[in-house]
């Protein structure tokens, strides 16, 4: 980090800024991206130090654009891993050595790369992950679906899901700060729909590529930094292994409640950074409820505009996290539920299990789990309204 | 001993699974309740006088000379143990040590019941341990000692220990020890 007069600059001679300013307080300007281009705009931004790269559809596109930022001078470390496996594994090496990481993934590259995962938060490495979500094999589709983040969610990473490129943008820069936290420090994965928010352009709003975020501080760690010119780093970071009987193995147990404890202590920070970590859309007073994520999300929205047309009233809770869950958020958002709907791209049902799980004994309402597309499927907003309407034993008119 | 709720039946009490966080920035953490720094360096303070064999467990932050600060610090560490009349085992790293560890010499984040159990130690001071391995040994300790656990932390403290200091660098420590002088007068 550079030093010209009171500003302090970052490698590629941007502005260092507080968060705070760049993310709520930094003038905007709108542009047309799609969200392969928003990733490129969020990392340029953030005082990326090193990144690792695979091609898989549809993350290919960002993958390669955060290349793009290593050659402008934006981003420290860039590379090509031999596989998956390889690229979660090195991020983690750059990660374990200090540096502030991101990388991209989708669909079958997730799972060859799983064994990474909880490693990462095991070792409590910050890394941001960005899952642009597809299907996995077999049968083989390179279509969006989002059943892999069902696998993500007992890794001791953190889980977010972005309903749009803005979200997404917004939410990667804020990834990085609520990530980095000391008590909170464990991976971040951001989630959006593959191809409907890569591959599709859309209105974004850009405080100006001049400012970025406060490099990482790999000294405010909960675990030491691997800086072989500090003598006690070199052996700080020994694994623990269980291959004793004198390490108990309440060691391991304590080590993992540890790990989920700091996703827990990430809901003031995403509260802060992100405003919270549900959003509700319609009217409030409605007891017919959509609780979705992402284009999930959206697509009820629509929904709710088309059900008022057809004169009931509805209303959508979108999750932006998956963990931490938003437990009392989504508890109080649904009280006065008659019926909730849960839209989902993919045939298991993960989020309304979920939904199940953090409601039971906790909501009156009657659960629906659908309507589900998968495989690639849209889910226009006609099809949440034809059950909707079903549900009521009301005539479905307008709906194919 | 926690038995019910998200951890079930691990011995190993969690807790934020108990709805307690680490406290706000300016403020400490009294078990379960948010309060003023001075009043938590006051029952800490108090803890340590009170209670059988007081033992400071400093970490590998203040006892290497990584940088300026830290060299302050392990100063004031030692001005510390003395005011409180304790010892000092230090916890030197993080590996788990085989085939047994000397729980006359040190403490690891592993193991640290063993160190406590050996030494009847019934009031401690975690200061300069990396949070991860703080957390890791206050949760084992709470599950299998009754040793009153104080973690002074430079980031935002362990919601784990019985009292929680957060932000604490070298001016707050000298506050501390202000402040254990004058409890010192009142319960000696």
């Amino acid at each position: 980090m550079q030093k010209l007069g009171e500003e302090l600059r970052n490698r590629a001679g941007q502005k260092i800024v507080d968060p705070e300013y760049l993310l709520f307080e930094a003038p905007r300007e709108k542009v047309f991206m799609t969200g392969s281009e928003v990733v490129k705009e969020a990392v340029k931004r953030a005082s990326v130090d090193a990144s690792v790269s695979y091609p898989i559809t549809p993350q290919s596109e960002a993958a390669h654009l955060i290349g793009e930022l290593w050659v402008e001078g934006y981003v420290g470390v860039y590379f090509r891993g031999e596989s998956e496996f390889g690229v979660m594994s090195e991020i983690a090496g750059c990660s374990m050595a200090g540096a502030r990481t991101i990388t991209t993934t989708s669909g079958p590259g997730t799972l060859r790369a799983m064994e990474n995962f909880p490693m990462w938060a095991g070792s409590r490495l910050p890394i941001q992950l960005v899952l642009m979500a597809r299907g996995i094999n077999s049968p083989l589709s390179i279509q969006p679906d989002d059943l892999e983040v069902s696998f993500l969610l007992d890794t001791g990473c953190m889980v977010w899901y972005a309903e749009n490129a803005q979200e997404l943008f917004d939410m990667i820069l804020a990834g990085f700060v609520v990530a980095e936290q000391p008590d909170v420090h464990v991976p971040v994965i951001n989630v959006i729909n593959g191809f409907f928010i890569s591959h599709t352009r859309e209105s974004v709003m850009l405080p100006p590529d001049d400012i970025a975020l406060p490099p990482y501080n790999p000294y405010k760690a909960p675990m030491p930094p691997i800086d072989m010119e500090m003598p006690p780093g070199r052996f700080l970071r020994d694994p623990f292994v269980m291959k004793s009987n004198y390490i108990s193995y309440a060691t391991h147990t304590s080590w993992q409640f540890e790990v989920r404890a700091a996703i827990e202590r990430a809901r003031p920070y995403i509260k802060k950074y992100l405003g919270s970590l549900i959003e509700e859309f319609g009217d409030p007073e409605a007891d017919i409820v959509l609780v979705s994520t992402g284009t999930g999300a959206a697509q009820s929205k629509e929904a709710v505009r088309l059900l008022e047309d057809e004169g009931v009233k509805a209303r959508v809770v979108k999750l932006r996290t998956i963990r931490p869950f938003p437990i009392n958020e989504l508890r109080q958002a649904v009280k006065n539920a008659k019926v909730i709907f849960v839209p989902e791209f993919n045939v298991v049902g993960w989020l309304e299990r979920e939904i199940r799980r953090y409601l039971y004994k906790h909501s009156d309402a009657e659960i629906i789990g659908g309507p589900r597309v998968a495989g690639g499927m849209t889910m226009p907003p006609e099809i949440i309204v034809k059950d909707v309407l079903n549900y009521l034993g009301k005539e479905v008119k307008h709906v194919y | 001993m926690a038995t019910l709720g998200p951890s079930h039946y691990s011995p190993y009490p969690v807790a934020v699974y108990e709805n307690i966080l680490p406290p706000p920035p300016g403020k400490a953490l009294l078990f379960t309740e948010v309060v003023d720094e001075e009043v938590a360096m006051r029952e800490a303070a108090k803890a340590m006088l009170t209670r059988e064999n007081p033992t400071i467990f400093p970490g590998p932050q203040v006892i290497y000379a990584w940088n300026e600060e830290a060299k302050e610090k392990a100063r004031l560490i030692r001005e510390l143990a003395e005011v409180l009349e304790a010892k000092i085992i230090p916890m030197v790293d993080y590996r788990p040590k085989y085939p047994k560890i000397d729980p006359e010499k040190e403490i690891n984040p592993n193991h640290p019941n063993l160190t406590i159990w050996h030494n009847n130690i019934k009031a401690c001071i975690f200061v300069g341990v990396h949070c991860h391995y703080a957390n890791v040994a206050l949760k084992i300790i709470r599950a299998e000692t009754d040793c009153f656990t104080i973690a002074l932390c430079s980031n935002a403290g362990h919601e784990d220990a019985m009292i929680t200091l957060r932000d604490q660098h070298a001016e707050e420590l000298k506050k501390f020890i202000e402040i254990a002088k004058e409890v010192k007068k009142e319960v000696k």
